[in-house]
C-alpha cells in the first residue's frame, strides 16, 4: 500500500515524462481551474452586490448596507411570490414523491411486458421541451378553468418532478434485498405494513433524494408558470423574471443570494444522503 | 401443493405462469397511478397540441354551405353567384358573433383585409333576394368580393384537417391547385429560425465538450475525497436557479461589468466589448448552465476506464499525448456521446436564457412558440412549431437512449 500523498492535487510525474509533457499537464490543470472559476464566479459575484449601498450593480462596491434585504422583506410582491412558492413546490413534491415511489416499487418488483414503452411514457416529462409543456397545458387547461389556478400549476409541476423521484428510487431499489420483504410477509406482516416498516426505511435516502430533486424542479420552474399561472400565482422565479426584464436592482441580487444559500443547503443534504446510501 | 406430487409438470407450469401474471398485474397496478396522472396532466395535453397542429376547424365549421357551393369552381376568377348566396346564408346561420370573429381572424391570416370584409358581411346579414342580388350587394359593400383571393382561401380551408401549419413551419405552402411549393423568399422565416436553433445548440455543445472534458478527466483521476469536494463545486451552479445565473451574467457582461473592466484593465481591448443582448452573451450563459450536464456523464464513464491501459500504452513506447488520444479518448466515446446529446437536446428547447440575454436575431424556436401562443394568438402555428421541436427532441432522445444502453454502468 502506497503512503497517502501529502498533496493529492500535485502531480507525481513518472520518470519518462518529458518537459513538454509536464508543460502540457500544467496547462491542462490551468484550464481545469479556469473552468471551475467560470462555473462558480458568476454565482459568487452576486452575493456581495446584495450588500451594496449603491443602487447600481457595479464593482468596486462603494459602501455596505442591508437596505436591499429590508426592501425585499417589506415588499408585498416578493412576499406573495415567496408564499406562492411555499405553496406550490411542497404540494408538487408530495404528489410527485408519492406517485413516483409507488411506480418505482412496482417497476422494481416484476419484469413487465412493454417495460421500455412504459418507462418512456413515465419519464417523458423530463424529455419534452419545457415550452411545449407550457403551451400544451395552457391550451388544454384554460377551457377547463385550470389556468390561473394553484391546482393546475401544482399538478403540472408534480408531473415534471415525478420522473426524478421514479429514477432515483428505482436506482436505490436496484440494491434492495427483496428477501427482507419475504421475511416480513412470512412473519405475518400485511403488504402495506411490510412496505412502511421494511421497504421504506431502507430506501428512504433514495426517496428523500428524489423528493429534493422534485422540489428543486418545481422551485426553479419558470416557463410553465409563465403560461399557466395568473398574477396571483406568481412564484419566486416568475417574480424574478419580471425583475430581470424590467431592471436588475440589488433587490434581485438579494433574492439571488438567498436562493443560492437555500439551494446549496439542499444540495449538501442530498450529497450527505448519497454518502449514506453508498 | 397439488403440483408438488410430481405427476403434473404441466399443472405446475400453469400455476407458475398464473403466479407470474398475478405478480405482473400487482406490479403494474402500482405504476398505474403515476401513468394515469401523467396521462391527464401532460400526455393528453401534448397529444391535443399535436392534433391542433393539423386541425383547421374555423372555416369548415362556419361555412359548410359555401364550401359545397365552391365545389367544382376553377379557383381562378370570381365564383358563381350561388357561392355568394351560400356565404350569406352560412353567416346568417352562425349561432353568435364569436364564431364570425374566429372565422374572420382565420381568413385574415391568409388574406390581409379579410377581417373587415367578413365582419361587414356578417353585420349586414341577412340579405334577401336572388343569388345575383346578394352578389351585387356584397360587391357594393366591398369590391374585393369580386376578386378570387378570399374565395380561394375559403375553398382551401374547407377541410377540417390541414397540413398548412406544418408546411408553413418549414416555409412551404400549397398553391391554389394544392401543390406544395416553397414560400416566396420574403415570407420565409422558419427554416432560418430552425437552423439558428440548431446552430446555437451545436456551438454550445462544442464549447461544453471542450471545457468539460479536461475537468471531468481531472476529477476522474483525483482520489475520491478530493474528487468529491471538487464535484460539489460543479454541483453548486447546477443547483442554483437558472434565473440567478442569467442575472449574474447580465451583471458580469454589461459594458461597465467586471468582464469588460478586466479586459480593459489588462489592456486587451480599448473599448468595452458588446457581450450582452447578442449571440456571445447567449452562448456564454447557456454553456454555463449546461456544462454540468456534460461533466456528469463524462465523469461517470471516465471513472470506469482502467488507468492501467494508458500506462500500458506508454510502457510500450507511445508518447503520453498519443496514448491519451488513441487509447484513452476512444474509451470515453460513450460519455462524449451521452453528454453531447444531452446538452444538445436541452439546448434545443431553450427559451428563457436567449429571451433575456439575446437580441432579436438570437431567439430560438421556443421563443416563437411562446410568441405565437401569447402575442399573435395563432395557436395552429404555435402547435405546428411545437410539433417540430418535439419531433427533433424525441428523435435525438432515441439516439441518446441507444448510446446510454451501451454504457457499462447505469
Amino acid at each position: 500500500m502506497l503512503p497517502r500523498p501529502l498533496f493529492p492535487f500535485l502531480p507525481r510525474f513518472p520518470r519518462y515524462a518529458t518537459l513538454a509533457d509536464k508543460i502540457a499537464w500544467w496547462l491542462l490543470r490551468a484550464l481545469c481551474v479556469a473552468v471551475l472559476v467560470f462555473l462558480l464566479a458568476p454565482i459568487l459575484v452576486m452575493v456581495p452586490l446584495s450588500f451594496s449601498g449603491s443602487s447600481f450593480l457595479v464593482y468596486p462596491i462603494p459602501g455596505w448596507s442591508l437596505k436591499w434585504y429590508r426592501h425585499l422583506f417589506e415588499s408585498a410582491e416578493w412576499a406573495r411570490a415567496a408564499r406562492n412558492s411555499a405553496i406550490v413546490a411542497p404540494a408538487a413534491t408530495v404528489i410527485a414523491t408519492a406517485l413516483g415511489t409507488l411506480a418505482a416499487v412496482g417497476l422494481a418488483r416484476a419484469e413487465l411486458p412493454c417495460k421500455g414503452l412504459l418507462m418512456s411514457l413515465l419519464i417523458a416529462p423530463m424529455v419534452v421541451p419545457i415550452v411545449v409543456v407550457g403551451v400544451a397545458t395552457y391550451l388544454y387547461f384554460a377551457p377547463l378553468g385550470l389556468a390561473d389556478s394553484y391546482f393546475g400549476l401544482i399538478i403540472v409541476h408534480a408531473a415534471l418532478g415525478a420522473p426524478f423521484v421514479l429514477t432515483t428510487v428505482l436506482a436505490t431499489l436496484a440494491g434492495f434485498d427483496h428477501n427482507l420483504v419475504r421475511a416480513s410477509l412470512s412473519l405475518g406482516a400485511t403488504p402495506l405494513r411490510s412496505f412502511f416498516r421494511v421497504t421504506l426505511p431502507v430506501i428512504a435516502p433514495g426517496v428523500i433524494s428524489g423528493a429534493l430533486l422534485a422540489f428543486a424542479t418545481s422551485f426553479d420552474e419558470v416557463v410553465v408558470t409563465l403560461f399557466l399561472a395568473g398574477a396571483g400565482q406568481a412564484t419566486l422565479p416568475r417574480q424574478m423574471l419580471t425583475g430581470i426584464r424590467e431592471n436588475i436592482t440589488p433587490t434581485i441580487a438579494a433574492v439571488a443570494t438567498l436562493l443560492i444559500l437555500f439551494t446549496t443547503s439542499l444540495l449538501l443534504v442530498l450529497e450527505w444522503l448519497r454518502g449514506r446510501r453508498a | 401443493m397439488g403440483a408438488a406430487d410430481g405427476s403434473a409438470p404441466g399443472a405446475l407450469r400453469q400455476a407458475l405462469a398464473r403466479a407470474q401474471r398475478r405478480r405482473q398485474w400487482r406490479a403494474f397496478s402500482l405504476t398505474l397511478p403515476l401513468l394515469l396522472f401523467l396521462l391527464l396532466t401532460l400526455l393528453l395535453p401534448i397529444a391535443a397540441l399535436l392534433l391542433r397542429a393539423v386541425e383547421n376547424p374555423e372555416v369548415a365549421r362556419a361555412l359548410p354551405g359555401t364550401i359545397r357551393a365552391l365545389d367544382g369552381w376553377d379557383r381562378r376568377d370570381a365564383p358563381p353567384a350561388a357561392a355568394y348566396a351560400a356565404l350569406v346564408r352560412d353567416l346568417a346561420d352562425l349561432p353568435d358573433g364569436a364564431d364570425a370573429g374566429a372565422l374572420a381572424r382565420r381568413l385574415n391570416s391568409e388574406v390581409p383585409g379579410a377581417r373587415s370584409m367578413v365582419m361587414g358581411a356578417y353585420r349586414s346579414r341577412p340579405f334577401a333576394g336572388s343569388d345575383e342580388a346578394i352578389r351585387q350587394r356584397l360587391l357594393q359593400a366591398d369590391p374585393r368580393w369580386g376578386q378570387a383571393p378570399l374565395w380561394r382561401a375559403i375553398a382551401k380551408n374547407g377541410a377540417r384537417w390541414t397540413p398548412d401549419y406544418l408546411l408553413a413551419a418549414l416555409d412551404l405552402q400549397r398553391d391554389a391547385q394544392g401543390r406544395i411549393e416553397r414560400m416566396p423568399a420574403d415570407q420565409r422565416a422558419f427554416v432560418g429560425i430552425l437552423l439558428r436553433t440548431f446552430q446555437i445548440s451545436l456551438v454550445v455543445t462544442l464549447c461544453c465538450l471542450l471545457l468539460g472534458y479536461p475537468l471531468a478527466w481531472w476529477l476522474a483521476a483525483l482520489p475520491a475525497r478530493a474528487a468529491n469536494v471538487l464535484m460539489i463545486l460543479v454541483l453548486v451552479p447546477f443547483w442554483t436557479s437558472v434565473l440567478v445565473r442569467v442575472a449574474a451574467w447580465i451583471v458580469l457582461l454589461q459594458s461597465e461589468g467586471l468582464v469588460n473592466r478586466a479586459l480593459i484593465g489588462l489592456g486587451l481591448v480599448a473599448e468595452p466589448l458588446a457581450l450582452l443582448f447578442n449571440r456571445t452573451g447567449v452562448v456564454i450563459a447557456m454553456v454555463h448552465i449546461l456544462l454540468p450536464f456534460m461533466i456528469l456523464p463524462l465523469y461517470s464513464v471516465m471513472k470506469n476506464v482502467p488507468p492501467s491501459y494508458l500506462r500500458a500504452a506508454v510502457s510500450l513506447g507511445s508518447p503520453p499525448w498519443a496514448a491519451f488520444l488513441r487509447v484513452y479518448v476512444p474509451q470515453t466515446y460513450p460519455g462524449i456521446g451521452a453528454g453531447a446529446l444531452l446538452v444538445f437536446i436541452l439546448a434545443l428547447g431553450y427559451y428563457i436564457t436567449p429571451a433575456l440575454l439575446g437580441g432579436a436575431d438570437d431567439q430560438m424556436l421556443s421563443y416563437y412558440i411562446a410568441r405565437y401562443t401569447n402575442v399573435d394568438v395563432n395557436w395552429g402555428m404555435a402547435c405546428a412549431l411545437s410539433a417540430l421541436l418535439l419531433l427533433a427532441t424525441l428523435l435525438l432522445y432515441g439516439v441518446y437512449r441507444r448510446i446510454g444502453k451501451e454504457q457499462p454502468i447505469h
